[in-house]
């Protein structure tokens, strides 16, 4: 007779009440593990996309993200000239503020040239940009369709294709547009701040900005090797993909990482705490039951059993339900939330070894109860 | 009455709580001997020694002094507990009847019968019979898959009596088990025990205040101060 599986089905509302309680704290703890990843994944998105292998940016910078960096246009074509090179493009990254028919808008702004490396690469609406002005792909978090109009700097974008998934690091949806919009944005002065320039004596600046060229290697030829050459002989600044995925990773969400972490961590000790005491207070509330079946002969193993079985159904149901309300809940939150596999497992692993830790608890008190309690009326 | 072997032998036993000026003497000196059928009231003032004699007949509080046979096996001599697990000689040997059933909450009258049984080492199936069974016999079998929440008092203390009476033990402590009933139905659980006491050849102390069944007893031992008055 299983003595946890009846108490359990005798107070069947007071428990799941208690292992949803139970759960809600634990989809807490899973949703800020899937916001850090998350985070990463938003971060990494913007250096994985444009699909190249090599990030060429200004001297001693470890830009384009994690630091800024600038280099004049035609830079490109000195790096697509390089051994080993199949593909380079020119792009330009910026965040703007702009508003639409739904209120404000904040926008991570991706300059490049079409048909060059470092546009969108998987629409799902619309068309790619094939007009060097005044077109825009959007990502369909901005909330905008394709034949929308939107409004950067001065002009007015017509929206061609949409995309999904592609976001900074600070979670702003991207728009591309071509690099001659994007630099116009950049750096064109409006009419009077022009005439004020000129005004003073000085000449229009070139706008041939770009924040850094990407490009694509041969297969067959050593990315290190090419990377080593652009340093050496271009006097440029060179980052292999991986070490911009590290830098983005590392220094950019460091400390969101470990603000996470650290929430995390304290969240396993408030739920590990708080299961102790549920454990506790069902334990004390049982005082008399256990003393009788002390008295009447019940073995420990059998006290034992009953409260450490109830400690780990009520953490394998609230896990459930935890991670059932996350996984359906996840796409609701304003940032990308990534719930992976091992994270969950590790997190069940985790909330087993709390409720055996938590359980101690309860099981000690129970082995301390005094059979004679039982006949104290 | 029937008169055989001693079942429960209390030889001179002391109990004290606490040291030096804290000393309490529970038990001064206290010897009986209750032999199969015998139907016992122990009885006295609040303070006398009462609770004492039934937990240590019950085997949850050791003596200071003195020794204590149950069931022809010494338990207790020589200032230490002669048995290894205490527990198992409760299960087999001792069945307890409590002033307020202590029936499990959670579990209906059959599986608070059938667990004992289980403990002992029954099969689920064979629990369940002799659960039912015993039930009937105590004429609450309408009532075996109620939980003790749905029974009357007397029901309840019935169901409390199958389950003391499960693994038909030779000795059955019963403390106040008429406290929380009416007058009718004390002497129907008096009956009942008396019964017990027959047919299983059982030793059976009923530690009481009630004065409605105190004709009901084979003897009365009357604890004064620590001492059998």
């Amino acid at each position: 007779m299983n003595l946890a599986v009846r108490d359990i089905r005798h107070n069947l509302g007071r428990f799941l009440l208690t292992c949803l309680g139970l759960g809600l704290l634990l989809a807490i703890v899973l949703s800020m593990l899937g916001i850090y990843r998350g985070l990463i994944a938003e971060s990494l998105t913007l250096a994985r996309a444009p699909e190249v292998d090599l990030w060429v940016v200004e001297t001693n910078s470890r830009g384009p993200f994690a630091e800024s960096s600038r280099l004049p246009g035609d830079t490109r074509e000195a790096v697509a000239r390089v051994a080993g090179v199949t593909e380079a493009g020119a792009v330009t990254y910026q965040s703007v503020e702009t508003e639409t028919a739904a209120g404000k808008l904040r926008l991570y702004v991706i300059g490049y040239e079409p048909g060059r490396p470092g546009g969108p690469t998987r629409l799902v609406d619309g068309r790619p940009i094939i007009q060097s002005r005044y077109e825009v792909v959007v990502d369909r978090s901005t909330g905008l369709t394709v034949g929308d109009r939107l409004k950067l700097g001065r002009r007015e974008f017509r929206v061609v294709g949409v995309t999904a998934g592609q976001v900074s690091s600070g979670g702003d949806p991207v728009v591309f547009i071509t690099l001659r919009d994007s630099q116009k944005l950049q750096f064109e002065l409006a009419p009077p701040a022009a005439r004020r320039e000129l005004a003073r004596g000085g000449g229009e600046a070139s706008s041939d900005i770009v924040n850094a060229i990407i490009a694509r290697i041969d297969p067959d030829v050593p990315v290190a090797g090419v990377a080593d050459g652009v340093r050496r002989w271009k006097h440029l600044a060179v980052l292999t993909q991986e070490e911009q995925e590290t830098v983005l990773s590392r220094s950019v969400i460091e400390r969101a990482r470990r603000q996470i972490g650290l929430f995390t961590t304290l969240l396993l000790i408030v739920s590990t705490v708080i299961i102790a005491l549920i454990i506790y207070t069902l334990t004390i509330d049982k005082t008399k039951e256990i003393a009788t079946l002390k008295l009447i002969g019940a073995p420990d193993r059998t006290i034992v059993g009953l409260i450490l079985q109830q400690a780990l159904a009520m953490g394998a149901i609230g896990f459930t339900f935890g991670v059932a309300f996350i996984v359906s809940m996840k796409d609701s939150f304003p940032r990308r939330v990534v719930v992976e596999a091992p994270d969950v497992l590790a997190l069940g692993a985790v909330v087993f070894l709390v409720c055996l830790l938590a359980s101690t608890l309860g099981v000690r008190l129970a082995l301390k109860v005094d059979p004679a309690t039982a006949l104290a009326g | 009455m029937t008169q055989a072997a001693p079942l429960i032998r209390f030889a001179d036993v002391k109990k004290h709580y606490g040291e030096g000026t804290a000393r309490v003497d529970a038990l001064r000196g206290v010897s009986f001997e209750i032999g199969a059928g015998e139907v016992v009231g122990l009885r006295g003032p609040s303070g006398s020694g009462k609770t004492t004699v039934l937990n240590i007949v019950g085997c949850i509080l050791a003596p200071s002094e003195g020794e204590l046979t149950l069931a022809g096996a010494a338990v207790y001599a020589g200032g230490r507990w002669l048995r290894p697990d205490l527990r198992r000689l409760r299960l087999e040997t001792i069945g307890f009847i409590f002033q307020f059933h202590n029936l499990l909450p959670f579990l209906t009258s059959t599986d608070n019968v059938a667990l004992v049984l289980q403990l002992a080492g029954a099969s689920a199936g064979t629990a369940r019979r002799r659960a039912g069974e015993l039930l009937d016999y105590l004429d609450v079998g309408h009532r075996r898959d109620a939980f003790p929440s749905q029974l009357s008092g007397g029901e309840a203390q019935r169901v409390a009596i199958a389950r003391a009476l499960a693994n038909r033990p030779r000795i059955i402590l019963a403390d106040e088990p008429t406290a929380a009933l009416d007058s009718q139905r004390a002497q129907v659980v008096m009956d009942l025990l008396r019964q017990v006491a027959l047919e299983q050849e059982a030793a059976i102390v009923v530690v009481t205040h009630d004065d409605k069944i105190v004709d009901r007893f084979d003897r009365v031992l009357e604890l004064r101060d620590g001492l059998l008055v």
